[in-house]
């Protein structure tokens, strides 16, 4: 069977080839501007977070059942640690390809191909099949993202006025975590109140999760397991439900969980080790203030691991993090004649702690935290592209929770969906 | 068009200012860890390939983790090259006078007392007795292994001859057969001065690293190919070139420099330390001889050791020992960069040779045995005195 995460680059230019080859045959026949259409995204209230996937702008040709998509992210960075710089460097963050089908008036497809540093990583990120019975009662199936905070589902780089990811949603959480499974989700109304829910059983988490070279409790480093598209590590699927409420004049906030049995415990028939958990609880939310435009978004993270008791400590049992962003919008017009263009003042503040708790000999505190702030300016020629300007400022306290280390980058770069 | 100089401006600016919104390099006395002065190119390559392997080199199952072990990389017990924490130390069993270790078959020396998921670690066995050991911090080592055997045995009056009370000796061990004795080292009965760990029972940092890898983190190399939890030859797990690496960064680490040395308060003390008998034991000056790593080679250094070995009374006397040293004797540690310990301690004292004393003040009166005589000698202080003594302690 093949692994689905390390497919090699050359299927995808054949695909790719072919789309265009289709694509650009129907519209020599035709006139270009007429055939191609841009579909933005939806920015009506009715959406929740959970529907992010398809809240992007795709292009279609007409007539053709494929309406495709996808975004563009690189940055340069200068970044010093205690006097000592590694220098400037540029990063060509993601490449990510989104494809969208209509199969049938309820029937949809969607699947969302990333190209990380390079050609260093590249996943499917997500390619579900989504069969519509009911508002309220829709299957998907296929490689799906966990609705567990709302970062994961919501990832893509021009939504964002930052251009590192939240530390909760990629150091903590294992964002983008996307996985083989199935499940149910759907929404209701009532006046100004969409309730909105999601529930999934899909693979999981592995015992690198406590074994692993960042030498802490990772849930990220899950991903190193690239057979989890494949077969699941231990038999036992991962739960991942969330219920979100929003009031289209106040704002959203979600409730979701996620747990499983993580570890290997038996192989054929032997008993390799008793059955170990991983949960986690998230909180998220966001909201526009009507007055001032302000947005604000964030999420906050509880994960509990069942670590060995004859483990060491270095890899915690109990971890916490959050993110909250601010976004203010100080000018809205025209600017070098971008008609909506919209220059913003914005900051983030992240706070991870891997390892929650005190030393068995001890009693102190147990460190191994980071927290960052991280002011930007950011201008959007057009909602769909944002050129974004970030100084990080970070500290970190190893284990031994000694004097925090310091480190400051400047970012300047640009997202942009295609 | 109005808005691109302002923007442009804007942008020139932050660029400028990258330097100014960094945060600041610490003074490098503040700092423990670093490499040496005068280091070649090629050296320093190897110091950064040894850096990795010792600070980043995370120890996973997959890497050959255990089954049992104690921690999974160097640096997780000596955090920034610094003393360890309590935490993290280990325990060694089973020996109790110059007979040997009898505890071998049940997991002697080291208690590997952390284990890998599905197994389970090692117990200290009854009627075998134990010492707690923590990290000593591992800068300067370079200078320390370049003293040549001449040197420390001029230092050592085991039969008290001057009749000062002190009578330090060297530890005189057998040798692992990977370990290559020093050029001009000098032997006894067959067996050679050992200078490293708490009791000096190591030759050289070779002997230190390639047990470290075994016995701290479950780690075979062709030097030490058994491993601790089946008692079985097993393929390497860390390569040879790695750990030559990894001693070779011991070797080129600097040694910790002082701060505040022109305080009047600083030098008082220092006078003081001499005049009740410190100085007896932490040897405030020694010699490097010959050296491959010239950086090295034939420079006096101040690491207040003696590298010798000390009976230090019952009070630390734990009733476990290794090779030839008696249960009550102890290396002494060399006081440099003690000043800066609990910066790498997560912010207070863990001293003597399994971190219970929480003050520099609560170490010196552990001391006992030979060093009974110095410590009453800091007992009698003037309080003025007592702070001008530790005032030069702290800024080492
Ligand atoms: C579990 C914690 C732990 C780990 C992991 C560990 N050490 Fe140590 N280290 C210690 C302790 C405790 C001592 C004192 C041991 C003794 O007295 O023999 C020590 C002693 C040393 C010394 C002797 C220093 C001196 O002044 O005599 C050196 C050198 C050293 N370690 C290097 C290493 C290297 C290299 C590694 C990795 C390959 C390593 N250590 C891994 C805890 C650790
Ligand atoms: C007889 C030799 C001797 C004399 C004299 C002596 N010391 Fe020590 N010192 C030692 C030894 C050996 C140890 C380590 C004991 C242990 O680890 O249990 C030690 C440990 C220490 C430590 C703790 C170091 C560490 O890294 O944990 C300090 C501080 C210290 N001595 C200061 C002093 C002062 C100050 C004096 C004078 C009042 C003094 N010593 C006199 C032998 C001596």
């Amino acid at each position: 069977m093949k692994i689905f995460t390390s497919i090699s680059p050359r299927p995808i230019r054949v695909v790719s080839g072919l789309l265009f080859l289709f694509a650009s045959a129907s519209i020599q026949a035709q006139g270009l501007d007429t055939l191609i259409q841009r579909v933005s995204a939806d920015t009506s209230t009715s959406m929740l977070n959970m529907d992010a996937v398809y809240n992007r702008p795709f292009l279609t040709v007409e007539k053709m059942p494929v309406a495709l998509g996808g975004y563009l992210e690189a940055n340069t960075l200068y970044q010093s640690e205690a006097g000592v710089s590694e220098g400037l460097s540029f990063q060509a963050r993601r490449l990510t390809i989104f494809m969208s089908a209509s199969i049938n008036k309820r029937i949809k497809f969607l699947s969302e191909m990333e190209f990380e540093d390079g050609t260093k990583e590249i996943g499917i990120e997500f390619a579900a099949l989504d069969v519509s019975f009911h508002p309220a009662l829709n299957f998907r199936g296929g490689i799906i993202m966990n609705p567990i905070g709302a970062f994961n589902q919501n990832h893509d780089g021009p939504k964002w006025e930052f251009v590192e990811r939240p530390d909760v949603a990629v150091n903590l959480l294992p964002a983008t975590w996307s996985n083989a499974g199935f499940g149910v989700y759907g929404k209701t109304y009532k006046g100004d109140w969409i309730l909105g829910y999601e529930a999934y059983l899909t693979n999981g988490f592995n015992n690198n999760i406590i074994d692993n070279e960042a030498s802490k409790t990772f849930l990220p480093a899950a991903k190193e397991n690239e057979r989890r598209f494949e077969e699941s590590s231990n038999g036992q699927p991962l739960l991942t439900g969330k219920v979100s409420i929003k009031n289209r004049k106040i704002g959203e906030i979600g409730l979701s969980y996620m747990g499983g049995v993580y570890n290997k415990f038996e192989e054929d028939g032997l008993t390799l080790d008793e059955k170990r958990r991983v949960d986690v609880v998230a909180i998220d939310w966001n909201t526009t203030m009507q007055k001032t435009g302000t947005y604000i978004v964030g999420e906050l993270v509880y994960t509990w691991v069942d670590v060995p008791s004859t483990y060491t400590q270095q890899f915690g049992s109990k971890q916490k993090g959050v993110f909250i962003d601010v976004v203010q919008p100080i000018l809205k017009k025209s600017i070098f004649d971008w008609d909506n263009a919209t220059l913003n003042l914005a900051a983030r503040f992240d706070y991870v702690d891997w390892n929650l708790g005190t030393f068995k000999e001890t009693n102190a505190d147990i460190g191994d935290v980071l927290w960052a702030i991280t002011p930007a300016i950011s201008f959007r020629p057009s909602s769909q592209t944002v050129f974004r300007l970030n100084y990080r400022y970070q500290w970190q306290k190893d284990l031994l929770n000694n004097a925090p280390a310091k480190s400051a980058s400047w970012l300047f770069g640009f997202s942009s969906y295609f | 068009m109005k808005y691109i100089f302002p923007l442009l401006s804007i942008l020139m600016f932050l660029l400028q200012s990258c330097e100014l919104t960094t945060p600041a390099a610490p003074q490098e006395n503040e700092l423990l860890d670093g490499p040496l002065e005068g280091l070649s190119m090629e050296q320093q390559t190897q110091f950064l390939r040894g850096d990795i392997a010792f600070n980043d080199d995370i120890f996973t199952v997959e890497k050959g983790l255990g089954p049992i072990f104690v921690s999974n990389s160097c640096g997780s017990c000596h955090a920034g090259d610094g003393k360890g924490n309590p935490f993290i130390t280990f325990t060694r069993f089973g020996q109790n006078d110059t007979t040997g270790n009898h505890f071998l078959e049940q997991g002697g020396p080291q208690l590997q007392h952390k284990a890998i998921p599905g197994y389970q670690p090692e117990r200290i066995p009854s009627g075998a007795s134990s010492s707690d050991l923590l990290a000593p911090a591992v800068t300067g080592l370079g200078f320390l292994d370049a003293v040549s055997d001449a040197d420390l045995i001029a230092l050592s009056d085991p039969d008290d001859v001057d009749g000062d009370g002190i009578s330090g000796r060297p530890h005189w061990n057998n040798i692992r057969d990977y370990v290559a004795p020093r050029p001009n080292t000098i032997t006894k009965n067959g067996k050679y001065l050992s200078r490293f760990g708490k009791k000096g029972a190591a030759y050289d940092l070779l002997d230190q690293t390639a047990n470290a890898y075994n016995q701290d983190m479950g780690i075979t190399s062709l030097f030490e190919p058994l491993d601790p939890y089946s008692g079985l030859e097993e393929d390497p797990e860390v390569n040879t070139q790695t750990v030559n690496d990894v001693v070779t960064y011991l070797k080129m680490l600097k040694a910790p420099l002082p701060r505040n040395q022109d305080d009047t308060q600083v030098k008082a003390g220092k006078l003081i330390f001499s005049q009740i008998q410190c100085a007896a034991c932490h040897t405030p000056t020694l010699q490097t001889g010959h050296s491959p790593i010239e950086a090295l080679a034939n420079q006096a250094f101040h690491p207040y050791t003696d590298l010798l070995l000390h009976d230090m009374g019952p009070e630390l006397d734990d009733g476990y020992t290794e090779g030839y040293a008696l249960t009550a004797e102890w290396k002494t540690p060399p006081l440099w960069g003690l000043g800066l310990s609990a910066d790498a301690q997560g912010g207070s004292y863990f001293l003597l040779h399994d971190g219970r004393a929480r003050s520099i003040e609560e170490a010196i009166l552990m001391h006992g045995g030979e060093a009974e005589q110095a410590k009453q000698g800091y007992v009698e202080l003037a309080e003025t005195e007592k702070q001008q003594l530790l005032k030069f302690l702290e800024s080492l």
